[in-house]
């Protein structure tokens, strides 16, 4: 029955495999999946197994020098870390280079942003000048930041002692101190451009309208600032500075640079720990447990995300 | 009260310009400092008694030195063949998602959309080490594969993010138009849409491309031999013991290194920023 009806309509019978192969190809539930797929197979084999993997790690005893798969030992790992002062100073570091870098690259990035806002003159020449510490690569702008902090030669040094701003020398990445208060200075300096042009595109989305109406309120700076700028910028400085948390938690290069978590681990950060523990002194188990404590900050900061999304849509 | 009005804008264009050049100073000094100590000859470099910004005799000589007793342009070949291949795969993968992600109806696109974006936060120093065990269980431990297997891992999420913004802007009718005219989607997608995406993909391969360049955690983990170095890696790995007065071939290396994607993106300025901004402006 079927086969007759089908032959009595004249096209599908004029249709080759391929013709139809491609009409089925051509459906959405069919097509969608298929485009996504090369997509998710990578994502599935070198992000999600690999984390899987970090889980399994840190519970074991696994070590580089030999190549079996280690002991399970559960949770040792973990208790051995929170017992060892080395870690306790590596999580305080973290904490207080995120904060304290994130607190300054949003005070300064959104000056960056009003004070661009108002050049009338080369404006996108500045604005691409001054993206530079946020584009080139970091490991080699730290060089740079290595040779101006040098022991010996330091021009900052030279320079503060030459305005008379200091009497006697820095030591910048000799004492525990001063290397913490170095590598912030750098991930600062890195980090100001991106807030401040981000937070530029949020402002010049803010309706001219808004502010017109303002002045025909007769507000004066500071309350158009407050009233208007502020409530309209906070999504986007709310996302940049969420991205950013992530990011300098988890920040390594810098401080690799600078002082490789030196002067007496008074600069490592969880990630600088994790390579130094893993890779460097082959504690693969163990490496793995430090890691896993960037995690926790990453989901929060995903689940804020997600949740301003929402609200979004 | 006009003059007072007057006044009033003097002063704020004051604090303008002053803002601007706190910024320009602060943000810059170190590429200065790095260029000039590119090339001042050694004898200035490390006399304190000279005034360290200023420049008597300019000199080649640490470019001359980097090029020829360095492994330098080796690292640079290696970077530039890591992040093309890399970026190429990422955006052609890229784009097929974001399209799918973004046009086509079926079940759990807004979930796999979702996760996409999610695996986009996820930093690299997060995920190195267990990376390094499955590179070395497949096989490509200490090898360029490797490297060009792992960056899409970061670059796809941010390509797919990034192009479903711009699929979204354009109108579907375009290609419904298209398929009422007998097209597939395939052909509607390969002929009229990606023409008119254009802009998006390249802004989207340059971003790609820049973050191939500056990456160094995977490269130090998974690539270690010499001659299979990437520039940032080389650099900072090889040079940087070598010699105690080696600042002025060191500063040019890193300067050599940053110039590629300055350069790249001085021409696609407006690109680049409307594609650091896409996530954060338009969430």
């Amino acid at each position: 029955m079927q086969a007759t009806t089908a032959q009595e309509r004249p096209s599908p019978t004029s249709q080759t495999f391929m013709q139809r192969l491609s009409a089925w190809f051509n459906q959405e539930r069919i097509l969608g999946p298929a485009l996504v797929a090369p997509a998710v197979l990578i994502l599935l084999v070198l992000i999600a197994y690999p984390f899987c993997i970090a889980i399994w790690l840190s519970m074991t005893d696994k070590v580089i020098a030999r190549s079996d798969t280690g002991n399970f030992i559960w949770f040792a790992n973990f208790t051995k870390l929170f017992k060892d002062s080395i870690f306790q100073r590596t999580t305080m570091n973290t904490f207080n280079y995120a904060l304290v870098s994130v607190f300054f690259k949003l005070v300064l990035g959104l000056v960056m942003a009003l004070v661009l806002d108002e050049v009338r003159f080369f404006k996108n020449f500045f604005r691409g000048i001054l993206l530079l510490p946020w584009i080139v690569p970091t490991s080699l702008s730290a060089l740079g930041w290595l040779w101006m902090f040098d022991s010996q030669f330091s021009v900052l040094n030279r320079l503060l002692l030459d305005w008379g701003l200091i009497s006697e020398k820095i030591i910048w990445l000799g004492t525990p101190a001063t290397a913490m208060f170095s590598v912030q200075l750098v991930n600062i300096w890195r980090g100001i451009p991106f807030f401040g042009i981000s937070l530029l595109a949020g402002l010049q989305a803010i309706p001219q309208e808004l502010y017109e109406a303002a002045d025909i309120d007769g507000a004066r700076a500071w309350s158009k600032f407050w009233n208007v700028t502020f409530p309209l910028l906070m999504p986007v400085t709310a996302v940049v500075t969420l991205f950013s948390i992530v990011q300098t938690f988890a920040d390594f290069q810098i401080v690799y640079v600078l002082t490789r978590g030196g002067p007496v681990n008074s600069t490592h950060l969880f990630a600088t720990l994790t390579h130094q523990t893993a890779i460097l002194a082959g504690r693969l188990g163990e490496g793995a447990a430090v890691s896993i404590f960037m995690f926790p900050v990453l989901v929060i900061a995903v689940v804020l995300q997600l949740r301003y999304l929402q609200k979004d849509n | 009260m006009q003059t007072g009005l007057r006044f009033q804008k003097i002063t704020k264009t004051i604090w303008v310009y002053f803002g601007l050049a706190f910024f320009i100073v602060i943000l810059l000094f170190p590429f200065y400092w790095m260029f000039i100590t590119s090339i001042k000859p050694d004898t200035e470099l490390y006399d304190m008694s000279q005034p360290p910004l200023t420049l008597y005799k300019p000199t080649l000589d640490h470019y001359v030195y980097l090029i020829e007793n360095t492994r330098f342009l080796l690292w640079l070949k290696n970077s530039a063949v890591v992040a093309t291949v890399s970026t190429g795969v990422s955006i052609v993968i890229g784009t097929l998602a974001a399209y799918s992600l973004a046009r086509l109806r079926f079940r759990g696109s807004q979930t796999l959309g979702l996760t996409i974006f999610i695996t986009y936060l996820i930093p690299t120093t997060l995920i190195f080490l267990p990376l390094a065990y499955v590179i070395r269980n497949l096989g490509l431990f200490d090898t360029q594969l490797a490297l060009m297997i792992t960056y899409p891992t970061f670059l796809i999420p941010f390509c797919t993010w990034l192009l479903m913004g711009y699929f979204k802007g354009i109108p579907k009718e375009l290609e419904e138009s298209a398929m009422v005219d007998g097209a597939t989607r395939l052909q509607a997608l390969r002929m009229i849409i990606l023409p008119i995406m254009l802009p998006g993909i390249v802004s989207a391969a340059l971003f790609a491309f820049t973050l191939s360049w500056n990456e160094f955690v995977y490269a130090l983990t998974l690539a270690q031999t010499e001659a299979i170095k990437t520039l940032p890696t080389g650099i900072v790995s090889q040079l940087v013991l070598a010699d105690v007065y080696f600042w002025g071939s060191l500063m040019a290396a890193a300067l050599l290194g940053s110039v590629p994607i300055a350069f790249l993106y001085s021409f696609f300025l407006e690109y680049y920023v409307k594609g650091m901004t896409a996530g954060a402006v338009k969430g």
